[in-house]
């Protein structure tokens, strides 16, 4: 399986992380998107006409949505990941999928904005950012409340893979999330999850490792 | 009121491939925006607000301007040139962060294994052994040498762990290269820099550069590892207080690990190089 790949997106990343989670090998092909902006080009785009990343190629089938291909992994290796259990558990699973794409256009547009010198109208990109964190936030302190940690149901979905990224890489794009207490606990669930793997801006838990000792004074 | 030593100094303001012609590039430099674009006769001009012309030079791939009276020519950095080796574009990274803290960072090796854990560094090989680090006065630049360490995967070309030998240069008030061991050529340095344009105190635009000795490697590879490395710094950069670079002790306590760093603010302070430093004792 081959993912058209660039180390710095969060699309990217999300896939990344579902196969690393899965223990799914991916061949990665870098793409020179920044600064060489090669997913614009001819080549790329007679692969994808849309000329954006990830593609993800598996014998006769191209993937260019990142959500299309959590479900591909998630139905080839870990059904469990897809949280679809029921038609009302099924549906709340797709609508993080659709919404992952509204923090996509909002925190991930601020990120490239502010790093990679998109343009951007930065204000109201951050205005739509934090209006979907305070929604999620909302739904995990509820969750939480219920004596939950994931997005849907009792384990980790391709719900939460597909909105971690955006979300624990929004102070890239000037957005804290100091705010948001319920995010902060959920990425640490993420974070601790066997196999989970990092990228620039989301770093391991070293604050996982053993405490250091304490002097005889403590 | 920015100072005639600052001013007086050459700053990288893009990447010469990227410069088109009128209206060509809105950018800042120290605090006053300037454009950057191509004549008819293909020329590079790098202008103020006022349509006041700086002083331009083109080097290493990039445009470098110097908004006052140049002091003296752009640094020289002849492995630009030498046949054989890849020169590498890795693009621009905004960081909201002192122009002088960027070049810091570039510095260190102590941050190695905790930042980029894996790649440049790995736990329980933490420590930096003692290495030499002068001043060159013939050149006016900041030089560390002889600098050690154990690295999981030094380069994009390296198989495995390798000690890796590094050689460091400050060459301008906001420019570094690294000399480190080449994993393909023995008698030969791969060349790393950083060239940081200063937008204001507390806002810079990164150049990475690179001129390596890799055939191999497909081009996009090369700029990925670049670019991981740098955006593993960049998070901690925006989040380093105080947002100025201290130039004088006693803010923050330097081990000897840092002896490059000290080295740097001492030639800063000694400069009057102060535009991203705090400019009175904390």
């Amino acid at each position: 399986m081959i993912l058209h790949d660039y180390v710095l997106s969060a699309s990217c990343y999300k896939v990344r992380l579902l196969a690393a989670l899965l223990g799914v090998r991916l061949e990665l092909v870098a793409v020179d998107f920044h600064p060489g902006r090669a997913h614009k080009s001819v080549v790329f785009r007679a692969l994808n006409p849309a000329g954006s990343l990830p593609v993800l190629v598996d014998g006769d089938l191209v993937l260019t949505e990142s959500t299309a291909m959590l479900v591909y992994l998630a139905q080839m290796a870990g059904p469990d990941w897809l949280g679809a259990t029921d038609a009302t558990s099924a549906a709340r699973v797709q609508h993080w999928l659709a919404f992952s794409a509204r923090l996509n256009g909002s925190l991930g547009l601020a990120r490239l904005h502010d790093m990679l010198h998109f343009a951007a109208d930065i204000d109201s990109a951050r205005a739509a950012g934090h209006q979907c964190l305070r929604e999620i936030e909302a739904h995990l302190s509820e969750a939480r409340f219920a004596g939950r940690i994931f997005l849907e149901g009792d384990r980790p979905t391709i719900a939460d893979i597909a909105c971690f990224p955006n979300i624990a890489l929004a102070p890239d794009g000037g957005v804290e999330l100091n705010d948001y207490p319920s995010l902060r606990l959920w990425q640490r669930a993420i974070r601790s999850l066997p196999r989970f793997i990092e990228m620039p801006g989301i770093h391991r838990l070293h604050e996982l490792a053993p405490a250091p000792e304490r002097g005889t004074t403590a | 009121m920015i100072s005639p030593q600052v001013l007086n100094e050459w700053y990288p303001v893009g990447m010469i491939a990227q410069v088109g012609p009128w209206p060509g590039r809105l950018t800042g430099l120290l605090g006053a925006p300037v454009v950057i674009f191509t004549t008819g006769q293909g020329a590079i001009v790098v202008q103020s607000a006022r349509g006041v012309p700086l002083a331009v030079t083109l080097a290493y791939g990039h445009v470098w301007a110097c908004p006052g009276t140049p002091a003296h020519a752009l640094f020289a950095l002849p492995e630009a040139t030498q046949p054989g080796r890849r020169l590498v574009d890795c693009g621009v990274v905004r960081v909201k962060c002192s122009p002088l803290r960027a070049v810091e960072n570039f510095l260190d090796i102590a941050h190695f294994p905790f930042v980029h854990t894996d790649i440049l560094g790995a736990e329980p090989h933490t420590e930096v052994n003692r290495y030499e680090v002068q001043i060159r006065e013939e050149v006016d630049e900041v030089w560390a040498t002889k600098v050690h360490f154990y690295q999981p995967q030094a380069a994009k070309s390296a198989a495995g762990g390798i000690v890796t030998d590094y050689m460091y240069r400050v060459a301008a008030p906001t420019a570094a290269v690294l000399y480190k061991t080449c994993p393909n050529r023995t008698d030969e340095w791969d060349v790393i820099g950083i060239f940081v344009q200063p937008l204001t105190e507390e806002l810079c635009d990164v150049y990475p550069y690179m001129a390596l000795f890799d055939d191999v490697t497909p081009l996009a590879e090369l700029i990925h590892f670049q670019q991981m490395i740098f955006l593993q710094d960049r998070s901690i950069l925006e989040n380093q207080i105080p947002r100025l670079l201290p130039l004088d002790p006693g803010m923050e306590i330097p081990t000897q690990a840092d002896l490059t760093s000290v080295a740097y603010r001492r030639w800063l302070k000694r400069r009057g190089l102060t535009y991203g430093a705090q400019r009175v004792a904390a």
